[in-house]
């Protein structure tokens, strides 16, 4: 059921594309119609496809390397209280710079090549992660904590056995945040300036006035974010299998 | 060091337990000051009264899960500590939702760092057989009723094999028959434990205690009562025993009306 309705919503949006350039007459350099899209994908299928997996690598290394940083940064905190003390107030701190503005900056630092588009989705990964994981981290359910006590379990055993796995269900959700935006710090990076990308591409074919190409990007852009989210739920609700969930539409 | 399946509770000596003269506050009000109890070495020890009157409060100054005032005492009769010598029982059955019923009975031992081998293992699983989920062992939590999670909960108090055991209302979250059939399997399978056993039910109390207290008034104090004949767990349709429960109800109501 769920392909079938996807299926129709891409198809619905299509037909709402269409029905745009219909009623308005917007010229074609300005809205492509879906077909000379279509056929930008095709003609330029092998350059897609090469940006695409740069793109593709960005975002995977940013999502590890933001995921284990984020992870780590909350285990810190909950295992050692001046962590916490001196590390939270700083992240919160760092959320008022918007990642968009650095990059320029890590562009200077890192150069045109990955590193500073795996930076930046790390930088944008790094943040849901730590703060729903610790969060987590923050509300075991106290009866656990209780019975571990009264089982004699020492601190880190408590930590390691009871907070980090009834932290995961939050953990999922934050890995979940985190996979949908990490493109975003993928493009932005290569928008700033970078040799290879879908950013790039864009950036490339907006210059020639090639629209359709520029929509093939986007298009494969959002493949790529659907298919990471829906990749990332899948092995997520595996993981957290345990964790029932309720649907508020039910209630 | 390697345990038979048939070790429960009793298979480690029982001692006596006295608070002296506890004191606590709960919210910026004493809830008890200067409260005597003696919990006798191996026998089951009931604990009635209102809500909100410091039974739960008291229990867990016992096990250790909250500071009484200074001069509080808890002694145990061997002069050994209380720290590692309980096992606790809660209302909510506690079991981590992530491990399966064998894992949860197990949960002790794991955090503990104790090394698993098969006979403890063994144990464990007939622990489960023993409260009648010998066929559960791999399910999760979520996949269990409430009243098969808080036999889950009894198996790994038992699994524990403390002198003194610890239950907050334990079986007051079940429905009447699965209640009525836990009992009987506590009292059985703890005997010879020391128990100390919160509880607002008073057909549960006058069925599995040895010693009666009731917990009144504010700051709370605990009042000794005379125990049916018997041994527990008790047939509640033995004569004397509706005259009793019918007398306990009188006696919680007065308390509470004192308290409001």
């Amino acid at each position: 059921m769920a392909w079938v309705r996807g299926i129709v919503v891409v198809l619905g949006l299509v037909a709402v594309w269409q029905a745009v350039i219909g009623l308005t007459g917007v010229p074609e350099f300005i809205l492509p119609p879906p077909l000379d899209v279509a056929r930008a994908l095709a003609a330029d299928a092998s350059l897609l496809a090469e940006h695409s997996a740069v793109t593709l690598a960005e975002i995977l290394i940013g999502l590890a390397c933001g995921a284990a940083l984020g992870a780590a940064t909350a285990l810190a905190m909950a295992a050692w209280r001046p962590a916490r003390d001196w590390i939270l107030p700083v992240i919160v701190a760092s959320q008022a710079i918007p990642v968009f503005a650095l990059a320029p900056i890590l562009v200077l630092w890192l150069g045109f090549d990955l590193w500073p588009k795996i930076a930046m989705a790390t930088l944008i990964i790094y943040f849901p992660v730590a703060s729903s994981f610790f969060d987590g981290l923050r509300r075991t359910e106290p009866g656990y904590l209780d019975l571990a006590r009264t089982m004699g379990a020492a601190r880190g055993t408590m930590l390691r056995r009871i907070r980090v796995p009834a932290a995961l269900p939050a953990l999922a959700s934050g890995l979940r945040v985190g996979v949908a935006v990490a493109p975003i710090g993928a493009v932005v990076g290569e928008w700033v300036g970078a040799s290879a990308g879908l950013g790039h591409l864009m950036l490339h074919a907006k210059a020639r006035v090639e629209t359709p190409r520029m929509f093939a990007a986007l298009i494969l852009l959002a493949v790529i974010g659907v298919a990471l989210y829906l990749a990332a739920d899948w092995l997520l609700r595996r993981a957290v299998a345990w964790h029932t969930e309720s649907n508020p539409a039910e209630d | 060091m390697r345990v038979s399946p048939g070790a429960t509770a009793p298979s480690i000596a029982a001692f006596s337990v006295t608070v002296h003269a506890a004191g606590l506050d709960f919210g910026g009000a004493p809830l008890f000051e200067a409260l005597d109890l003696k919990l006798e070495a191996g026998s089951w020890t009931c604990l009635l009264g209102p809500s909100g009157v410091g039974k739960t409060s008291l229990l867990r100054l016992i096990a250790g899960l909250i500071e009484p005032w200074p001069g509080s005492t808890i002694a145990c009769s061997d002069g050994g500590p209380i720290a590692g010598r309980i096992a606790y029982m809660a209302q909510q059955d506690l079991l981590l939702p992530w491990l399966s019923a064998l894992d949860n009975v197990l949960l002790g031992a794991r955090l503990r760092r104790e090394t698993i081998d098969g006979a403890i293992r063994e144990r464990a699983r007939w622990l489960l057989a023993r409260v009648g989920l010998a066929e559960k062992l791999a399910a999760l939590p979520a996949s269990l009723s409430g009243g098969q999670r808080q036999r889950v909960a009894l198996a790994r108090t038992l699994f524990e094999a403390r002198p003194l055991v610890l239950m907050d209302e334990p079986f007051s979250a079940l429905d009447a028959i699965t209640r009525h059939q836990l009992q009987a399997l506590g009292a059985e399978l703890l005997h010879g434990a020391t128990v100390l056993h919160v509880t607002h039910d008073p057909w549960e109390a006058l069925r599995l205690a040895d010693r009666l207290y009731v917990m009144s008034g504010a700051p709370a104090r605990l009042g000794d009562l005379v125990v049916p004949p018997g041994a527990p767990p008790r047939d509640v349709a033995a004569a004397g025993l509706a005259a009793r429960h019918a007398e306990l109800l009188t006696l919680l109501a007065a308390g509470l009306r004192e308290a409001a």
